[in-house]
């Protein structure tokens, strides 16, 4: 049975301890940010930063809605990523079957910038970042190490308030289902957002769009290829490759 | 805390007021959000609309500094509608008692003002005694002169209108919070207060938390599950500091220091043994000289004897009616009246208010001893900014200390839970821990005394105290054990035995004990219950969320105080579904019950609230030395050109600091009318010399800035992320611009009152991220406690012309 993440950020307090247990476990550099007007740092996900609390304001009719999202990797069940980077070479981004982890090996790092642009725009949710450091392709990892020596994700592991919750996907399903139901009789717009299609569903009080552009799935990908087709769009991208190879 | 944590989630309603709990106490919300599951309404009144209210049911913005207004208000509609828990406020509280013809007030100040010393004459708020000598009591709660009545006429004065134009709060807000947490004053409802820094660092911050006190007591939530008074205590270690007296008019365990004038162990008990003629009350102080007994026979061993008052005269004693809060004792180093210094773990070049008076201060010192982590504001003020490192005379030793993590100890924590922490590294480099650098210094100093002799030689020849700092001894010390064979209470002990609990302590020098709270903490050789992990619970504990084998709770493994408040006068729970404790028919069960003796109605029976002299909580409080009653005053500074409640601006009591570098801006004042209050924030430690050196915080939140709203930021051309000159009389500081929603104006009086937020974890030791401000605040503080007036104060901002302080 393959594992699922619940985030319910109508339990977040914004108190960042999974982003920074996240680069711990990781064991990343701090990265060089300022303060620019907002409790969002570092400004967005990066190399050294799979995970990051997305902090969004609004001021409602009768009141303030601060809004927290702890955006990662939705380790998707057809991942838009690894069917990109499976017509340029198969093996650079892989699924665990026994888990649902989208895992991106060390192969990526045979994508050129261009190819690996590419694949970032297949993800709907805009999370792969390029790293320059190490020229390869980055993201979230579902912490394989841990969940696969008997620990949970170390974002969940740190969480304190019940928002980060893991584990297999039947018991997440009726998690989720449970806490909606909750939360919708507070917040009439409450929904998961694509339960059907990710191992990391979100639990959202507001409308998706309110949170961040890529809160919502945007099948399309923000390229030039962006008018093709889907099919166009592969044959597109992996003639860069067939060049490589000679 | 009077409850502990896990208790929170008994909690029918929650009030977060004077606290950002969810930012500064991350793990509360845990249990926080437990309640609001079960259907709890939670509260967030505060400035600032923070993470705490993003997930509390309603915020409720107040002007910075007008808590008592706001509460004054509440407790008049609790009379008013009749909200409050009619037989616990005349059986367990002093509402009932008569209050002599002394006592008054008039104008904003009770009776017994000196307005020269500004200090109150107690004696006036006295209580009429009856022929026993036993406070006289009116139970219909309708004399006149009644604390019933005298309180209702002080809080007439706070109603919706004025309360409302003075704090900025709506009409409907204020009776939004009044209604949800009036309800909780029915027996079987449960309300807590969460508070921290937000009530305390006020020149009212003592009134704050009396007045929400006294709140409770009238909605009987304290005692009970889910109800107490609760302050949410510092990361570091903030209430085991307290109970071992890192303030100087403290002995540990809050017991009263001694004064210039007692010159004999006598007059010291004396004063500290209360005494009641009233046989249902167990006035537990009074068994204090056994405390302090057994404290200096801790410090002085086996030299500690009847003879010479068991080091009574050897220890320090504090001159009545001086102050040495570290204010004051900045102050006197400004007045060059202090050569040299010690400081241990702390950062006042950042953290203590009016920073440029610190900074100055510390170049009049000879010499300068520093044990810390890391390189502070504090440690390198020789070359801040500013300072010319080659016109500085201190001599600097800085020591390095270990961290917390590479020692082994113990953290108290808000509810009084005694944890141990295992070393987990070795101390880095030549860092040892502060307890290590202490007992080092000491044995030094006291070889050279040994050798050479020296002034008052006999405290520093007669301590006991090894040559190595021994984390597992000084947990057995702070238990006490019996210095020799024994027998208390009709039980028999060997020397060297563990004391098991403070009922055995003595005044006979056959035990010591560093700190009678802890006592029972390490009741036998090998067993420190601070190591407690175990889960086990009875099914009564188990519904409360009730661990007793966990740790180890002061007092007595106590998890709630006051829990004979919880009952009625016969031992009945007034919740039965959730009893803290009940009496069984002949004897308690439950958590560990206050006192012994059976409930009020029965044989012998006693009163709860154990601590107070008369037994009963006060509502009225003349203990304190602003006043028995909670009272409206306008911060020291203030927007305001007059206090509307009475002619009395500012705290009565406030001792003021007379230097030329302690200007305030006068009330109303045209030139800084914008309020200021400050705050630590989640990913910042304290002053931050922690948290900056520690790189992955610093990511998140890398710099200097300030909150405010887009009304202000409109009026003053400043757009989000623009770098802000942020000015008071004191000085000046800049800050990058967050304009937020979060953040708005107020309506007072008739006219806008903005204010502004600021953390003051940024220092000038990390390069680019701005500097402490406190370079802004005032040093004034609350009259009881010297807490300085962090929250408050008045400012005014600028877009920056030029970019000095921040990387951009």
């Amino acid at each position: 049975m393959p594992k699922t993440f619940l985030i319910d950020t109508s339990r977040c307090t914004a108190c960042r301890g999974c982003q920074i247990a996240c680069k711990e476990w990781k064991d990343f550099p701090a990265v060089h940010t300022k303060q620019t007007g907002t409790h969002q740092n570092p400004p967005d996900l990066g190399p050294y930063n799979y995970k990051l609390i997305r902090f969004k304001e609004y001021k409602m009719k009768d009141r303030v809605e601060w809004l927290f999202f702890p955006e990662q990797c939705r380790h998707c069940h057809a991942p838009g990523c690894k069917e990109g980077a499976d017509a340029i070479l198969p093996g650079a981004i892989i699924k665990d079957e026994a888990t649902g982890a989208v895992l991106y090996t060390d192969l990526t790092k045979k994508f050129t910038p261009k190819q690996a642009e590419d694949v970032r725009a297949m993800c709907p949710y805009n999370i792969p970042r390029w790293s320059k450091d190490e020229g390869k392709l980055t993201k979230c990892d579902m912490c394989f190490d841990r969940i696969t020596n008997g620990n949970v994700p170390a974002c969940v592991k740190t969480c304190c308030t019940g928002c980060m919750n893991f584990g297999e996907r039947d018991a997440m399903l009726r998690l989720a289902q449970e806490r909606l139901d909750k939360v919708k009789k507070t917040y009439p717009k409450a929904q998961l957002l694509d339960p059907d299609d990710v191992s990391v569903i979100f639990l959202v009080t507001e409308s998706r769009k309110l949170y961040h552009d890529f809160a919502e799935r945007k099948e399309q990908p923000k390229t030039q290829y962006a008018d093709m087709n889907r099919q166009e769009f592969l044959t597109a991208m992996t003639k860069p490759f067939k060049n490589l190879l000679g | 805390m009077t409850q502990h944590w896990i208790d929170i989630k008994n909690s029918n309603a929650i009030l977060i007021m004077g606290s950002n709990a969810a930012e500064h106490h991350p793990i509360s919300f845990k249990w926080v959000l437990r309640a609001k599951d079960m259907g709890a309404k939670v509260i967030h009144v505060d400035p600032k609309f923070s993470r705490t209210s993003a997930r509390s049911d309603h915020h409720v913005p107040l002007r910075s500094g007008t808590d008592i207004a706001f509460l004054g208000g509440m407790l008049r509609y609790i009379l008013e509608k009749n909200l409050y828990f009619k037989e616990y406020v005349t059986e367990y509280t002093n509402a009932s008692f008569i209050l002599g013809a002394d006592y008054d007030f008039k104008d904003g100040l009770f009776s017994g003002y000196d307005p020269v010393t500004r200090v109150y004459d107690r004696k006036k708020w006295d209580f009429v005694k009856d022929e026993n000598g036993v406070s006289k009591r009116d139970k219909t709660l309708k004399d006149p002169r009644c604390v019933f009545q005298v309180m209702k006429k002080h809080y007439d004065r706070y109603t919706l209108d004025l309360v409302s134009q003075v704090t900025g709060v709506s009409k409907k807000n204020l009776l939004l919070v009044y209604d949800t947490f009036g309800a909780t004053g029915k027996p079987d409802r449960a309300g807590t207060m969460m508070y921290a820094l937000g009530w305390t660092q006020h020149t009212v911050g003592t009134q704050n938390i009396r007045l929400a006190a006294m709140i409770q007591l009238l909605l009987g939530n304290i005692g009970v599950a889910g109800g107490g008074i609760n302050a949410l205590r510092g990361e570091p270690n903030v209430q085991g500091s307290t109970d071992h007296a890192v303030l100087w008019d403290i002995l540990p365990g809050y017991i009263p220091a001694p004064l210039a004038t007692q010159a004999t162990l006598a007059d010291y008990n004396k004063s500290i043994m209360p005494k009641t003629s009233d046989p249902m009350s167990i006035n537990w102080k009074a068994n204090q000289p056994k405390y302090a007994v057994s404290l200096f026979k801790g410090w002085f061993g086996e030299a500690a004897t009847p003879a010479n008052d068991y080091g009574y005269a050897w220890t320090p004693k504090v001159e009545p009616g001086e102050q040495y809060a570290s204010m004051f004792m900045f102050d006197r180093l400004y007045k060059k009246q202090i050569k040299g210094a010690f400081i241990l773990g702390h950062n006042p070049a950042q953290s203590m208010p009016n920073s440029h008076k610190i900074r100055k201060s510390l170049q009049n010192l000879d010499w300068l001893v520093m044990g810390e982590v890391h390189l502070t504001e504090t440690t390198d003020f020789w070359r801040g900014p500013g300072v010319d490192p080659k016109k500085i005379n201190t001599e600097v030793f800085l020591l390095p200390c270990c961290h917390r993590g590479e020692k082994d100890g113990t953290t108290t924590n808000s509810g009084r839970w005694i944890m141990w922490h295992h070393k987990g590294i070795e101390p880095m480099g030549q860092s040892k821990s502060m307890g290590q650098i202490e007992v080092e210094i000491f044995h030094a100093v006291r070889d050279l005394y040994k050798k050479d002799g020296g002034v008052f030689p006999e405290p520093i020849l007669n301590l006991d105290l090894d040559r190595v700092y021994d984390a597992e001894k000084t947990a057995r010390k702070i238990n006490g054990w019996f210095t020799r064979d024994a027998e208390v209470n009709g039980r028999k002990f060997k020397k060297g035995d563990q004391v098991p609990s403070f009922a055995f302590l003595t005044d006979d020098g056959s035990t010591n004990s560093l700190c009678w709270i802890y006592t029972g903490s390490y009741p036998e050789a090998g067993k420190n219950l601070s190591k407690r992990r175990d889960h086990t619970q009875t099914p009564m504990q188990a519904k409360l969320g009730l661990f007793p084998n966990f740790s180890f709770a002061w007092p007595v493994n106590r998890r709630i105080i006051y829990n004979r408040a919880s009952v009625d006068v016969n031992g009945k729970p007034f919740n039965p579904d959730l009893p803290v404790v009940l009496w069984d028919g002949s004897q308690w069960v439950g958590d560990v019950v206050d006192g012994g003796g059976p409930p009020m109605a029965l044989k012998g029976g006693k009163y709860p609230f154990i601590m107070h002299t008369e037994g009963h909580a006060q509502l009225f409080g003349p203990g304190r030395v602003d006043g028995p009653l909670p009272e409206h005053y306008e911060p020291a500074e203030t927007p305001l050109a007059k206090n509307p409640f009475g002619k009395q601006m500012s705290n009565p009591a406030i001792r003021w600091i007379a230097s030329d570098m302690d200007k305030f801006a006068k009330n109303a004042d045209p030139l800084y009318p914008i309020v200021l209050t400050t705050y630590s924030l989640t990913e910042h430690w304290c002053g931050g010399s922690d948290s900056r050196n520690t790189k992955v915080l610093l990511e998140a939140e890398p710099q200097q800035y300030i909150e405010m709203s887009h009304e202000l930021a409109k009026e003053k051309g400043i757009k989000n992320g623009d770098v802000v000159e942020v000015e008071s009389i004191r000085g000046k500081t800049q800050a990058v611009a967050m304009v937020t929603v979060r953040v708005v104006p107020f309506k007072i009086m008739g006219k806008t009152v903005h204010l502004v937020g600021m953390p003051f974890a940024f220092g000038w030791t990390t390069p680019g991220v701005g500097d402490a401000t406190n370079r802004l605040t005032p040093t004034v503080g609350d009259p009881n406690t010297y807490i300085p007036e962090y929250k408050a104060s008045l400012v005014n901002i600028r877009k920056a012309a030029k970019v000095t302080e921040l990387e951009r």
